[in-house]
């Protein structure tokens, strides 16, 4: 089976859920061969071969690391010519799609951006796409090239597949191009909460909030649930809660287990981030608020009242 | 000093979208082109740049159908210097490969000290385009903007990954994507609107740009579509009025589904 190069999000000891998805689907499709930029410690490893890795190419090379996404680019563009490669997935970040975006130019092959899944058919690679917020379901496939698809998070649940992968180490060739340099970087902190994207519960506040300091209650609810906080637009623009919890057309795209929104309409704008979640719970005063067309369940009603009670009731049940 | 924005004419934000049955294409008839609103950020800075050198021009380019026509005249009226329109029937179905391809010309031949834009757009969402420019122009990439700096030849960018905040430092020419947290983009003035009516508009084909028709298009595309279905609704809904006992029963649904 052809190599399916993954490229891997991990820091320290720890590998990014996503990855292991990516791991997991790559595994459908061909033998999964992990790419880590910065030399994988013992426990990444482990992780990585516990879900499949074959193969694990790591480089500790400055110019990768420290390069805006041209070193990465460099990488993998200089091991799909030199390795036989049915596919290239990324993840669905900013950043992943910068990468694939560059690496589908210098190879001249089809994108693939927010594939939810990935199958092989007939010798094609065929991916799941959800577009215009997901309102419909698309199905492609590239034409030429070796495939980049980026993945969303939360598309597959991680499955174990041990493996004892062998580590080697890649230098990339200098491509004498002139590139922007990475000069600090800081880690954006979630105050200890899980990332917006990859959490698999998320609640979010809208409108119906009403201020900055009862986003407190929003916060609340989401870590009895160990969940992350999103936002709407109209409390973003308010100034009550950070642009980057922005869950919509113009902020992030979440897939959670679980979403629930608390005092949010549900214009077009914010569906379109967040209609996709596995189950969708609303609280609304407002009986016609279109939030409630996606709810499994929807309550109509003060959130001010319902979400102390639902905190009360959540810590009650988990003891 | 010279500053290109690329602004696309994208569906209205707060409208619904849907592909064309017969092509897979976007509908574009099916609802209100605007300016992509993330470009409209890429078009503040590339004025808020040109108040703070003072020598600069500030030209827009979009590549479109007809109508993509108005979202120039909207950053005309913002206060852009001038407009290119690269306008050509066989573009139609372009995926974001040749688009980049067709852009690059384009800015190639404007000529350019610094390419900026919004880091998607909000009906594709792909967000590879500035990634893809940068690669095609041979240039450094600095993206993903929520701050922007320039000094003479060169650039300081902080750059908002999903995990970390950087700085990034890169030289002139370079392009540079935005993100929507990084200025307040102005309305159009009354002046401004006016104004906007005499300044320099031109169009582009692709003979003008000496790009083979054959190479952009939907049968150029290095993807294709094999189908799309609207998704279909979800399944049984329960919608209770909050009688006191609300959070409790929003618990018991919780439950059921195993979410505790």
């Amino acid at each position: 089976m052809p190599d399916v190069l993954v490229l891997i999000e991990h820091a320290d000891d720890t590998v990014a859920k996503a990855s292991l998805e990516l791991l997991t689907l790559a595994r459908r499709i061909g033998t999964p061969v992990a790419i880590a930029v910065g030399g994988p410690s013992p426990s990444v490893v482990e992780k990585l071969g516990g879900y499949g890795a074959s193969t694990i190419l790591s480089t500790d090379d400055e110019s990768v690391s420290s390069s805006v996404t041209a070193g990465v680019v460099g990488l993998l563009a200089s091991l799909i010519s030199s390795r036989e490669v049915a596919a290239a997935l990324l993840p669905s970040t900013a950043e992943g799609k910068e990468i694939a975006g560059r690496l589908a130019v210098r190879l001249d092959a089809g994108v693939l951006t927010d594939a939810v899944d990935v199958t092989s058919s007939g010798g094609e690679i065929v991916v799941e796409q959800s577009v215009f917020g997901g309102s419909t379901v698309v199905h492609a496939a590239a034409t030429r090239g070796v495939p980049v698809i980026t993945v969303r998070s939360n598309s597959v649940t991680p499955e174990e597949s041990p493996a004892t992968p062998s580590v080697e180490t890649v230098s990339v060739a200098d491509d004498g191009g002139r590139h922007a340099a990475v000069t600090s970087r800081s880690p954006v902190s979630a105050g200890g909460r899980p990332g917006l994207t990859e959490a698999s519960v998320v609640v979010a506040g809208g409108r119906g909030v009403g201020a900055a300091e009862k986003f407190a209650l929003i916060e609340e609810l989401a870590d009895v649930l160990s969940g992350a906080v999103g936002a709407s637009r109209a409390a973003t623009d308010a100034g009550w809660y950070p642009h980057a919890a922005q869950v919509g057309q113009t902020g992030v795209t979440v897939a959670p287990q679980l979403y629930i929104a608390c005092g949010i309409s549900g214009a077009i704008q914010h569906r379109a981030g967040m209609q996709t979640a596995k189950t969708i719970v609303a609280i609304n005063k407002d009986a016609e608020a279109p939030i409630f067309e996606l709810a499994d369940f929807g309550v109509v009603g003060d959130l001010h009242a319902v979400v102390p009670q639902l905190i009360a009731e959540v810590r009650e049940r988990k003891g | 000093m010279k500053i290109v924005v690329c602004v696309k004419q994208v569906p209205d934000t707060w409208s619904e979208k849907r592909l064309d049955p017969a092509d897979q294409t976007l509908d574009r008839a099916a609802a209100d082109g605007v300016i992509d609103e993330l470009d409209t950020y890429a078009v503040e800075e590339a004025l808020k740049l040109k108040e703070s050198l003072g020598d600069a021009t500030v030209v827009v380019l979009a590549m479109g159908p007809a109508g993509a026509a108005e979202s120039l005249r909207k950053a005309l009226s913002m206060g852009a210097d001038e407009a290119v329109h690269i306008v050509d029937d066989a573009l139609h179905g372009s995926d974001a490969l040749a688009t980049s391809l067709v852009l690059a010309k384009a800015i190639e031949q404007i000529g350019y000290d610094l390419v900026l834009l919004g880091s998607e757009s909000t009906d594709a969402r792909m967000g590879v385009m500035a990634a893809m420019l940068a690669e095609r122009l041979g240039v450094p990439q600095a993206t993903l903007a929520s701050g922007v700096a320039v000094d003479g030849t060169s650039l300081r960018v902080t750059r908002m990954t999903s995990a970390a905040q950087e700085e990034v430092a890169a030289t002139l020419p370079a392009v540079v994507s935005v993100l929507e947290k990084i200025n307040e983009p102005r309305y159009p003035s009354f002046k401004g609107i006016m104004a906007a009516k005499s300044k320099p508009t031109s169009t582009l084909s692709l003979a003008d740009l000496g790009i083979d028709a054959s190479s952009v298009g939907l049968a150029a595309a290095a993807t294709k579509v094999l189908d799309s279905t609207a998704r279909p609704p979800r399944g049984e809904r329960t919608i209770i009025k909050d009688d006191g006992d609300a959070g409790a029963r929003i618990a018991d649904f919780l439950a059921s589904r195993k979410l505790l």
